[in-house]
């Protein structure tokens, strides 16, 4: 069984802060860690090997300092990590993302000969558009299940997988190769072994720029992406809000009123 | 205080710090109130290779270490030392099988206890023969290919819950000190069974058990070293040992310290945080200088001990008494700094003196620990 595993560095704060003049990301003194949805599908993946047998390959793109999020997957037990990263890539939006990692997964498979599952977290803590994941079924035409939270069986290059949504989950079957993206239900992530971050150490990591990966530099970046973002702000603060005090009759009476003249 | 670990040394920091953290920190007051076993982070210590750091490269481990062991019980202490304790006891009940061990026992033990697959204990202490350990009244003795063991021992660490023992047993009581035998007993050997098990103070988490032999058969391939030899590998563990006792001290008054001083920054007094006030800033002052103290002489005589070292006793002895007393010390003032609030169990700094106060007791008291340092001096001298 080879695996793929998408992963994203983030900055660790769920308050991103955004610079208003470049929409861009703050990522100044802020701490960088793995996109904490792929940490299960990291975790997946591992136990996917352990289960079948087979590798773990971990991507990521962005920049040169990410090579720190794949070495950390490596001491998970991941057996290699490739970086793509390339200035062209910079300021992708989630089409422009998606076609680079199907473009770099395809020259994976060329040199594999196969994959059979690509694992993608649910969403990015930082982009939180969970987007990439289907756009890179959809580049590479391939089934796709989101949302996955547990892999019931692998047989017979078919999976049964589960589905969460908001009722309960659903059961789901596909054929492999396939595309999940993953939800924290999906398990629990292992701290790294002493012997995995000294492999994670010593490891070579891979670096593909856009040539290597065969994608035209005007599909990707900034320059590919279809989505402009024109500008960013914080949605005002809510006031305060009013409080009817009272007898319930009156309350209620007053609170009438006021949906009739405030919102009406 | 930078001490110059090696890369490797500052993962098994920081490995170890995460560990304490995320895992052990949370669940540290759920295993002293209920005393518990707690499999479930011995099981995280073991897939994170830590029960790998005392045991040799060609059976399964990462090579011993005493410096590699201490650093993880520092750590681990931080958050738990009764946690801590069962992952160190499992260290000294494997120590005679690496030191005394012949190529056969090494080949049948160490491999599991690397993984963490079973934990060790080491059974020398008898209800009358705590200090006094020539006293021991647990006898082996040779039937064709088995010892047949009698006797009790008690306050066991990982007692029960271990898989291999390392116990001492006397072969030939006339011989007196040089009578006494080492033996790896496994649970379920026939005649092996547990009894009481301790209500303590502190170090909750640990069990500490009493281990009865009622006609125990063991093989005779499971005699450590030679008969006789049963108090010279008693010492030379301890020797190897009791710097991990230090560095378990170490970690629970770096633990203490920390949150006294988080406490005394957010409590106010006077209008004023306390930590604002010179006379806890001294408090604080003078914990944190015993407790760099010890650490420099803890690393210190473990990184002799690996370098080779041979004559240790004193040295490590001194590591364990010094770092245990600055334990108690710290926490001592730590809880102080706390008033009121850190006698109540709602905060977690009471359980840290409950916890510092093991370490002067086992693997000899303070006081025998200033015998061992002080008889050496004198020998020293009429040499
Ligand atoms: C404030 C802001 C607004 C934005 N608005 C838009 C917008 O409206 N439209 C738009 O298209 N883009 C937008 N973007 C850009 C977009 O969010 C990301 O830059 C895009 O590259 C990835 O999308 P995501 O972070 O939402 O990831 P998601 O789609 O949420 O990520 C899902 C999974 O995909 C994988 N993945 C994602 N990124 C990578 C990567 N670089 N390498 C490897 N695997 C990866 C991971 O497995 C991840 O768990 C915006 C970005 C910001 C900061
Ligand atoms: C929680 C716990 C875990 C333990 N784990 C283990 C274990 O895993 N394996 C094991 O074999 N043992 C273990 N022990 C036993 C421990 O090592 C002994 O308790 C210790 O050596 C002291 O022996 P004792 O309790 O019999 O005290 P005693 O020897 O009766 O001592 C009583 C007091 O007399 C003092 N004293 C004794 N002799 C002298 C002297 N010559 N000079 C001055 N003062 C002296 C002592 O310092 C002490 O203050 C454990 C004990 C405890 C409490």
């Amino acid at each position: 069984m080879n695996i793929i595993v998408c992963i994203k560095q983030v900055p660790e704060t769920t308050d991103v802060r955004i610079n208003p003049e470049t929409n861009t990301l703050i990522r100044d003194g802020v701490k960088s860690i793995i996109n904490p949805f792929d940490m299960y599908a990291i975790e997946e993946a591992v136990r996917l090997k352990e289960r079948f047998g087979g590798t773990v390959t971990v991507i990521t793109m962005g920049p040169p300092q990410a090579e720190s999020a794949l070495r950390e997957a490596i001491s998970m037990g991941a057996d290699e990590a490739i970086l793509i990263s390339d200035k062209a890539f910079a300021g992708g939006d989630t089409w422009a993302t998606a076609n680079t990692l199907s473009h770099a997964i395809q020259k994976i498979a060329k040199e594999k000969g196969s994959f059979d599952i690509i694992l993608c977290g649910k969403q990015a803590s930082d982009g939180d558009t969970a987007q990439v994941g289907p756009g890179i079924a959809a580049f590479l035409d391939l089934p796709q299940v989101t949302y996955v939270k547990k892999i019931e069986e692998i047989k017979n290059q078919k999976a049964r997988v589960e589905r969460m949504t908001e009722e309960g989950f659903d059961i789901l079957e596909t054929p492999l190769p396939c595309l999940f993206t993953v939800v924290k239900e999906i398990n629990e992530p292992r701290l790294p072994s002493l012997k995995g971050m000294m492999r994670a150490k010593s490891a070579k990591i891979i670096t593909w720029t856009a040539k290597d990966i065969g994608v035209d530099a005007q599909q990707v970046g900034l320059a590919g992406s279809r989505t402009t973002v024109v500008k960013i702000f914080h949605p005002p603060q809510r006031s305060g809000g009013q409080k009817l005090v009272g007898e319930p009759a009156e309350v209620v009476d007053k609170l009438v009123e006021l949906l009739k003249s405030d919102i009406v | 205080m930078n001490y110059l670990l090696t890369e490797e040394q500052k993962m098994i920091k920081e490995l170890a710090h995460k560990i304490a953290e995320e895992k052990i920190r949370p669940v540290a007051a759920h295993y002293d109130k209920t005393e518990e076993y707690p499999w479930e982070i011995i099981k995280v210590l073991a897939e994170a290779d830590l029960f790998g750091l005392f045991i040799p490269e060609e059976y399964g481990g990462l090579g011993t270490s005493v410096m590699n062991l201490c650093l993880a019980t520092e750590e681990l202490s931080r958050a738990c030392g009764g946690i801590a304790v069962c992952y160190a006891a499992s260290a000294l009940g494997t120590f005679p099988i690496i030191l005394y061990g012949n190529d056969a026992q090494k080949k049948k033990y160490l491999p599991d206890l690397a993984k963490g697959k079973k934990v060790a204990a080491f059974g020398l202490t008898e209800p009358e023969a705590g200090s006094d350990a020539s006293a021991i009244k647990t006898t082996a003795r040779k039937e064709g290919n088995y010892y047949v063991l009698n006797g009790t021992k008690h306050f066991i660490t990982n007692g029960g819950e271990a898989e291999i023992y390392t116990i001492i047993a006397m072969t030939d009581k006339s011989k007196g000190a040089r009578g006494a035998s080492a033996f790896i007993v496994e649970k379920g050997m026939k005649g092996f069974s547990f009894g009481k098990k301790e209500d303590k103070l502190g170090i909750r988490a640990s069990t500490t058990m009493e281990l009865i032999f009622d006609n125990c058969k063991v093989p005779a391939e499971n005699l450590l070293g030679k008969e006789g030899m049963g108090f010279i590998i008693t010492m030379k563990t301890f020797d190897m040992s009791r710097p991990g006792v230090a560095a378990q001290a170490l970690g629970i008054a770096q633990g203490a310290l920390e949150l006294a001083i988080r406490y005394a920054r957010q409590r106010q007094q006077f209008g004023k945080p306390i930590s604002s006030f010179q006379g806890i800033q001294w408090m604080l002052a003078d914990m944190a200088t015993e407790i760099e103290a010890a650490r420099a002489l803890v690393y210190a005589v473990a990184r002799a001990i690996d370098a080779g070292e041979k004559d240790i006793g004193s040295a490590s002895a001194m590591a364990k008494l010094f770092a245990s007393d600055v334990a108690f010390r710290v926490c001592d003032n730590a809880l102080q700094i706390h008033g009121g609030y850190g006698y109540m169990k709602d905060y977690p700094i009471e359980k840290y003196l409950r916890d510092a106060k093991i370490t002067q007791i086992y693997e000899g008291t303070n006081q025998i620990q200033r015998n061992i340092i002080g008889l050496s001096m004198i020998k020293e001298l009429v040499k």
